[in-house]
């Protein structure tokens, strides 16, 4: 069996599972944030369950139209507090305490190898890294597992990734990603357990671990997944207040399709409008200009991204025709930046630092998009309207190229600034 | 349940950005979201769209974002159903638990254009293009969808379940 069809056979009560298999399992945690929970909120109260399954193993978070951006927005957040209070959630997290979702779970330790997470946000797929099998799913379905405890899943057949070679001068887990995605296509991995693996990826921190695991849906795929090692044990020992398991793959484990790519080849890469899957090397699109650059999210809005960034931008100024907007995406991260000089690096080269939210990332607040604006961003997806205007444009790159582009004001590398 | 209706036609990679943009997230209500709905796709699409018309596309229709607003908004903007030749996973489960049926069908994609006038039987999954006189047909629907269905939905679905002892 793989790695994946081993979780869910172990949350399913089932010696072994197959792909294209029903099964109900059990899990470990299961996550909303402010724009899909009142919808589950509602649903679960249609069911009329005398209360939620866990209260430890729910987790709300409000972070994408938050610290509230208007009223509306703060009627949605008052529902998550509300609901939390009432039926006793240990795991809400207010505005300064909160961060984006799936930077936050890995961090606190919440979200641990060989769980079975669901999420109301389609970029669950990110702990994956961790050697969980977690999954995007619908408000409904956390609504039904709100009550039960439990979700429907079909076994996805697996797709493996194997990832060799030295990796370039400022190309990261973003890169490998992002190249990925171009080669296969936005529903190329469609329903599939995509799981990484390969020398690259054995020394790959678990910063770019997460970045990968957490597009895995922006090539349609069910879960991204890494086998856990020594950079995994040493990424949640002292997170952890639970017991964890580490699951490995089969060597006789059946693969839909396996793919291999040499990191050496792999440049700083970019996705141009309006896909993921648009990529083109960073070195090909010098001729393009920025309005903005964001450089955060739940893809690379962790403490590395933010050293990433203040090493390029350090002692330079934001390009006087563009605008950087830098955002950790969790309080301990912000804190981090900040006893690290990193806030002061971004601030004195005329950025922004923000507290952690979602915000420009989804087009929701903190630097929407003008029409015939273009940004570049650390974020995952570049659809039409994501940051602002249907008329606006996103590329999408690593942290580095980001803060070169920043203070070049145009799309650039690293070693030109 | 026989869904007759004309067809709007969208292409490749229709994701739930351009079928509700987040910039409406910060509402759950159907009537709102149903006022912009596809609106990143085509602008007028929202006052175009008629009580029973029905959506067509081609590969991975409502990939992206998780947001059930998708499938609610389409319903609630009185369509009745979606075809297309392959829709993204969260989407495809979000369309069963809340009861907008779906489709998927090559065939159907490739022939029926826009403006035409549809039936779909949807217990046998048979298209029927009454402008063009052609019939498709739909991949069949697993049965445990099919018993979400039957059950009106996850919602009820789960009622049950947690009643069965």
């Amino acid at each position: 069996m793989t790695i994946t069809e081993k979780i869910l056979a172990a949350h399913a009560g089932k010696d072994r599972v197959s792909a294209g298999e029903l099964i109900n399992a059990k899990l470990d945690v299961v996550l909303a944030n402010d724009i899909t929970a009142p919808i589950a909120i509602k649903e679960f109260r249609k069911i009329g369950a005398k209360d939620v399954f866990d209260r430890n193993k729910i987790a709300f978070i409000p972070d994408h139209f938050a610290p509230q951006k208007d009223i509306k927005a703060a009627e949605q957040c008052k529902m998550l507090r509300e609901f939390s209070r009432e039926y006793g959630l240990s795991l809400y997290f207010e505005v300064g305490r909160m961060g984006v979702e799936h930077a936050l779970l890995p961090e606190q330790g919440i979200v641990l190898p060989g769980d079975l997470v669901i999420g109301a946000d389609s970029h669950t797929c990110t702990y994956g890294a961790l050697g969980a099998f977690s999954t995007g799913v619908g408000s409904t379905d956390v609504a039904s597992a709100m009550a039960t405890g439990e979700c429907w899943f079909k076994v996805p057949e697996s797709m493996k990734f194997i990832y060799y070679g030295k990796l370039n001068k400022w190309v990261s887990g973003k890169d490998l990603i992002l190249h990925t995605i171009g080669d296969i296509g936005v529903d190329g991995a469609l329903y599939m357990a995509m799981e990484i693996e390969g020398e690259t990826i054995r020394s790959l921190p678990m910063s770019g671990r997460l970045t990968m695991c957490n597009m895995a849906i922006e090539a349609g795929g069910k879960n991204g997944i890494i086998v856990p090692d020594e950079i995994t044990e040493e990424y949640v020992k002292g997170k952890a207040k639970r017991a964890y398991t580490f699951y490995t793959s089969d060597s006789d484990a059946a693969y839909a399709d396996v793919r291999e790519y040499d990191c050496s080849r792999i440049e700083p890469t970019v996705s141009c409008p309006h896909l993921p899957s648009n990529t083109k090397p960073a070195s090909e699109l010098s001729g393009i200009s920025i309005d903005q650059v964001v450089i955060g999210s739940c893809t690379n809005g962790r403490i590395e991204d933010m050293r990433e960034a203040a090493s390029v931008i350090k002692g330079r100024k934001v390009s006087p025709n563009t605008r950087m907007i830098v955002i950790p995406a969790t309080q301990e991260i912000y804190l981090q930046a900040m006893k690290e000089g990193l806030a002061e690096i971004f601030v004195n080269a005329d950025a922004v630092f923000s507290t952690p939210t979602c915000g420009p990332c989804l087009g929701g607040h903190m630097g929407i998009l003008a029409k015939g604006e273009k940004a570049i961003a650390t974020t995952n997806r570049n659809f039409v309207g994501r940051m602002g205007d249907p008329g606006s444009e996103v590329y999408l790159s690593n942290p580095a190229v980001a803060a070169a582009s920043a203070v070049k004001g145009r799309i650039a590398l690293p070693d030109e600034v | 349940m026989i869904l007759k209706g004309k067809v709007w036609k969208f292409g490749d990679n229709i994701d739930t950005d351009a079928i509700i943009p987040a910039r409406y997230l910060n509402t759950s209500d159907p009537a709102e979201l149903a006022g912009h709905v596809m609106e990143d796709a085509d602008r007028d699409f929202p006052s175009k769209v008629k009580q029973g018309d029905m959506i067509i596309a081609m590969a991975n229709f409502g990939c992206g974002s998780s947001r059930e607003h998708a499938p609610i908004a389409i319903k609630a903007a009185g369509m009745q159903a979606v075809i297309a030749k392959s829709f993204a996973r969260i989407f495809y489960r979000n369309a069963f638990n809340i009861g907008l049926p779906i489709f998927e069908s090559d065939e159907a994609a490739d022939n029926i254009s826009e403006g035409d006038e549809i039936e779909v039987d949807a217990d046998k999954g048979v298209i029927k293009n009454l402008t063009k006189n052609e019939e498709y047909t739909a991949k069949p629907i697993p049965p445990f969808m099919q018993e979400l269905i039957s059950a009106g939905g996850l919602i009820e679905w789960t009622k049950k379940r947690i009643k069965a002892p």
